[in-house]
């Protein structure tokens, strides 16, 4: 229970006692900019958040979303404001919409095709496949390609 | 259907998406922004700072927004393009000098010449964000209602302007 | 002249790999037995002649050959020895010769390990292989030259890109590369069979070893991969589902799916159809993992520069491959026989179902990868699919296949019965829920999610222990190690592989929830906190690397007054790049690692400073490691070695005539 108790301190301890100050004066503004940062695009850089990217457009949004932060404006209008702009292409989490249907429907439809094929293919073996124990002989015949093999070399 | 075949078939569809994904460019992202009205903006002017450079001016006219900057490698090869098309007058480009230093830029234009009628600064890029600009050279075609009718997304080429920009632009003055 | 002696090899190889791609296998179809036996000598050849060329690369690169346009892309006269050879994976043309060098690695490896194996099956599968290695090496010579000359030769190399120079980066690719490739075995096995018709349980014990051994190196080569992102990236992050890390995470799933089922294909003759299938899209998605990181289709972090031509070629090279393979299955798979019978609810029924799952994640995986191009090529606009995306489609699909995998093992083959079942698992099922639910309550922190992930974890453990149990009360053995003992290899194998994923969920479940991050703007002498641990920021000093000048900042972690630690993030600046790297500090533990990555310095002396402390974060890789150990486990049950060492079975030969094709 040593690890335990250490897990709680870990999270309960975040109180410092006046030390170094955090970046921002306002820490959770700065949380909330995180929060929506990771599930935002950079739109310049290969393949990486607003929250990670380093690139000169990806630190003037995160100022326009401090901005609208500080303004009071919900997720979504801030949300809004990028899509209105730049598209869907700033969102990692694409939204639900005619043509997002196949990709958000489709997991889920690919696993309940494949649990259908199997019930089927079941039902269907099992109407076709004799109670015969094929194990025992297939495992011979391993054996037994086995040995030729090892005479050959 | 043969239930076998179907992962061949399958696949010759993914094979064909990834064959015409070959000719696409996976960085160039369409602008959500054609077809609606431009945003609205005032901004300071390179040459002449006190003056204001606004979109309000520029209403039943068709231009160009350019949007530049001194440090960025593919306004170089745009800016012959450019002078080009100023000297045959058939369209008044703007230019919007994004996130740049006023000198550099000033530099800049002495050197290779200025096809802008104006020029607008934009110093923290944020009519840049307005615009849904995220890499310049940038250029919009506007028309007379104030409506961004194109997007040009990287240098403007001879064969850009000869086969799309004009076209459009004879095309919008005649609306 | 080296560089010329290395491009001589590949073209040598490249006529070797001609004759062992076509001649065996012709001789297999006729029964001229002559021609199949080339297959061997031919594969030796051809791996000494890629050796050769791997060798003169490397040398190039140890000699600081700029004249050679691949050295000098990739490497700079400052770069130390071990990254200058590092490099030679660094970019696309050398990385494919590791490539074509890894196949016909394990081409060698076939022509040591098959002395058991028909004449006919052996010169088919080397053929087959013969044949993907024609492809890669006509795709070097013409359109990817590692050998290239650069006339006249350049003063200085252009380095390395520094987010590769690291170890994590000298050992990832060879790792990943021999996973990715070690599915060609399987593959050639099941294209092989298909020719031959003998789809059977012979075959699927042959496959067997090659596949385990192939999903080991890739299942290593993926943890070391999310390690180095961990901390070279410098972002704290460890997977994300970056279209070149779902690259290889795909053949991962399929390759799982493979693994388990060819254990009921070589056990119960059943799933035949369905395992060869696995077989041809394990290493189909290898494949395409390949042209998806060089053609430039998709946009990532880590994607080889692009150039359409090799785009092309590659694609052209896949359908011919994948193609060709998969019409082979459509047409031969029809022919082949079901195996033995066995009732709804049964092991194999179960095994069944896991792999349904698996492959269904594996399409959601693909679906979510490709989506976007997608919607692109048929101009409805651009999207992005991101973890977001991933992570809620993925894990609703995997709940069920690790639920699954705790009853999968218990289950008796043939038929299971509902009431014997839940008799067994009441006890490991009461005991997961209950703990699930009241260890995050312990911890301070209740989150669906967190429950979740424990109840797997605990779930699997508790599930593995019963079996185990059981196992051990039908051995023979007087004390508990005798009995012990005297369990199969390939059982423990079992075990350790799942409880390796139980150790990788309890590490994904706990940094989700309960890592802690802070930024903080540090002064000199000035401390901060995070869990109960305090950072002293003692000042950065100026550094100089080999080929880097850094500013190394110096932290005193202590916790209760006690010094734990001094950590030294650095911020590295490549010149010949002129690339800006954060390498973040890491103090690793078995229950928490301690992350210090430097930002920017502010002012006098003051640096913005990121702190983590990640609680069970090393369990990601750490499981991932078990689950490679119970890989190496199975392969090195009994049955394996009996087959390697050349004995005569105690087993009567029967006549030729006894054996029963299949097709």
């Amino acid at each position: 229970m040593k690890w335990v108790m250490l897990i709680i301190l870990c999270v309960s301890g975040s109180a410092w006692a006046g030390e170094a100050r955090p970046l921002t004066d306002d820490p959770a503004a700065e949380a909330r900019l995180k929060h929506l940062a990771v599930e935002l695009r950079c739109l310049v850089c290969q393949n990486q958040t607003l929250a990670d990217s380093n690139a000169p457009l990806a630190e003037d949004l995160r100022r326009e979303v401090r901005e609208m932060i500080a303004k009071n404006m919900s997720d979504q209008e801030i949300i809004e404001f990028l899509v209105a702009r730049y598209g869907d292409f700033v969102l990692y989490r694409p939204p639900l919409k005619a043509t997002t249907t196949v990709l958000w429907v489709g997991p889920f439809v690919l696993m309940a095709i494949g649990a259908t094929a199997l019930v089927m293919t079941l039902r269907r073996r099992s109407r076709t496949v004799a109670e015969v124990s094929v194990t025992d002989e297939e495992h011979r015949r391993v054996e037994q390609l086995l040995a030729e093999g090892e005479k050959r070399s | 259907m043969n239930r076998f075949l179907l992962p061949l078939s399958i696949f010759v569809v993914v094979v064909g998406f990834l064959g015409i994904g070959l000719t696409l460019n996976p960085r160039e992202i369409p602008s959500p922004l054609v077809g609606k009205a431009a945003p609205e903006f005032s901004q300071p002017q390179l040459y002449d700072q006190e003056k204001i450079f606004s979109s309000n001016d520029l209403k039943g006219k068709v231009w160009l927004l350019n949007f530049w900057a001194s440090w960025c490698n593919g306004c170089k090869t745009e800016h012959p393009v450019l002078m080009d098309l100023a000297k045959s007058g058939q369209v008044t480009i703007y230019g919007m000098d994004y996130k740049d230093q006023r000198d550099e830029a000033l530099t800049w234009l002495q050197r290779g010449g200025n096809p802008y009628s104006v020029i607008g600064v934009d110093e923290v890029g944020r009519v840049g964000i307005n615009f849904g600009v995220y890499g310049v050279p940038e250029t919009y075609v506007i028309d007379k209602q104030g409506v961004i009718r194109y997007k040009q997304i990287g240098p403007l080429y001879p064969d850009t302007v000869e086969k799309k920009i004009l076209p459009l632009v004879k095309q919008l003055e005649s609306e | 002249m080296i560089p010329e002696i290395g491009h001589f090899a590949l073209i040598l190889a490249l006529c070797v790999a001609l004759v062992q791609g076509f001649l065996p296998i012709y001789g297999a179809a006729v029964g001229n037995s002559s021609l199949m036996a080339v297959a061997k000598p031919a594969a030796r050849t051809q791996f000494l002649l890629v050796l050769t060329a791997f060798g003169c690369l490397a040398y190039a690169f140890a000699d600081k050959d700029f004249s050679v346009l691949y050295v000098a892309a990739t490497s700079n006269s400052q770069l130390p020895l071990h990254y200058r050879l590092a490099a030679i994976w660094g970019a696309h043309e050398g990385s494919l010769l590791l490539w074509t060098f890894i196949l016909t690695l394990w081409m060698f490896a076939v022509t040591l390990f098959s002395g058991h194996l028909p004449e006919t099956t052996r010169s088919r599968i080397l053929g087959v292989m013969g044949l993907v290695s024609v492809g890669f090496l006509l795709f070097m010579l013409t359109v990817s030259n590692p050998f290239e000359r650069l006339i006249p030769a350049a003063a200085e190399g252009r380095d390395l890109n520094p987010l590769l120079q690291d170890p994590g980066m000298v050992i990832h690719p060879p790792m990943l590369y021999m996973g990715y490739v070690g599915f060609s075995v399987a593959f050639a096995f099941a294209i092989a069979a298909l020719l031959g018709g003998n789809l059977d349980a012979a075959w699927a014990r042959w496959s067997r070893p090659w596949t385990t051994v192939a999903w080991c190196f890739l299942t290593v080569g993926i943890a070391l991969g999310s390690g180095w992102a961990y901390y070279e990236l410098g972002w704290g992050g460890w997977w994300f589902w970056d279209p070149v890390e779902n690259a290889s995470f795909m053949p991962w799933l399929a390759g799982t799916a493979l693994v388990h089922s060819l254990a009921v294909t070589d056990k119960r003759g059943g799933f035949k159809v369905w395992t060869v299938l696995l077989a041809i899209m394990a290493f189909s998605l290898s494949l395409l993992g390949t042209f998806r990181v060089r053609s430039g289709v998709l946009t990532s972090v880590h994607a080889f520069a692009t150039d359409p031509k090799r785009g092309l070629f590659i694609l052209v090279f896949l359908a011919i491959v994948i193609g060709g393979s998969l019409a082979l299955y459509a047409w031969r798979a029809p022919k082949v026989g079901l195996g033995g019978s066995f009732a709804m609810l049964s092991r194999e029924c179960m095994l069944l179902a896991n792999n349904v799952l698996l492959v269904a994640a594996m399409g959601s995986v693909l679906l979510g990868t490709l989506y976007p191009l997608f919607l692109d090529a048929l101009d409805l606009g651009k999207i992005s699919v991101g973890p977001p995306y991933f992570d809620s489609v993925f894990v609703p699909l995997m709940v069920p296949a690790i639920f699954l995998m705790g009853i999968g093992p218990l289950a008796q083959w043939k038929k299971a019965s509902v009431p014997d079942l839940a008799k067994r698992l009441k006890w490991a099922f009461g005991v997961s829920l209950v703990s699930a639910l009241t260890l995050p309550i312990v911890m301070g922190n209740w989150t669906p999610l967190l429950s979740l992930g424990l109840l797997l974890a605990i779930w699997i453990v508790t599930t593995s222990a019963i079996g185990l149990r059981e196992r051990l009360a039908h051995v023979n053995g007087n004390s508990l190690v005798e009995r012990l003992a005297s369990v199969p290899r390939s059982y423990w194998g079992m075990l350790v592989a799942h409880c390796g994923i139980a150790v990788f969920i309890v590490g994904v479940t706990m940094v989700k929830g309960f890592e802690t991050e802070k930024d903080v703007r540090m002064n000199v002498g000035e401390t901060a906190s995070i869990g109960d641990y305090t950072f002293r920021f003692d000042g950065t000093q100026d550094v100089v690397g080999p080929n880097y000048t850094a500013a190394r900042g110096t932290f005193h972690v202590s916790r209760d007054g006690r010094e734990t630690t001094v950590l030294y993030p650095e911020k590295r600046r490549y010149p010949v790049q002129n690339q800006i790297m954060t390498e973040a500090a890491i103090d690793p533990g078995l229950l928490r690692d301690l992350y210090v990555s430097l930002g920017e310095p502010i002012d006098d002396g003051a640096w913005s400073v990121r702190l983590y402390h990640k609680p069970f974060i090393d369990w990601i890789w750490g499981g991932c490691f078990i689950m490679a150990l119970g890989g190496a486990l199975a392969i090195s049950d009994r049955r394996y070695r009996l087959a390697w060492r050349r004995q005569e079975p105690a087993v009567p030969v029967p006549t030729r005539a006894a054996r029963r094709k299949v097709a």
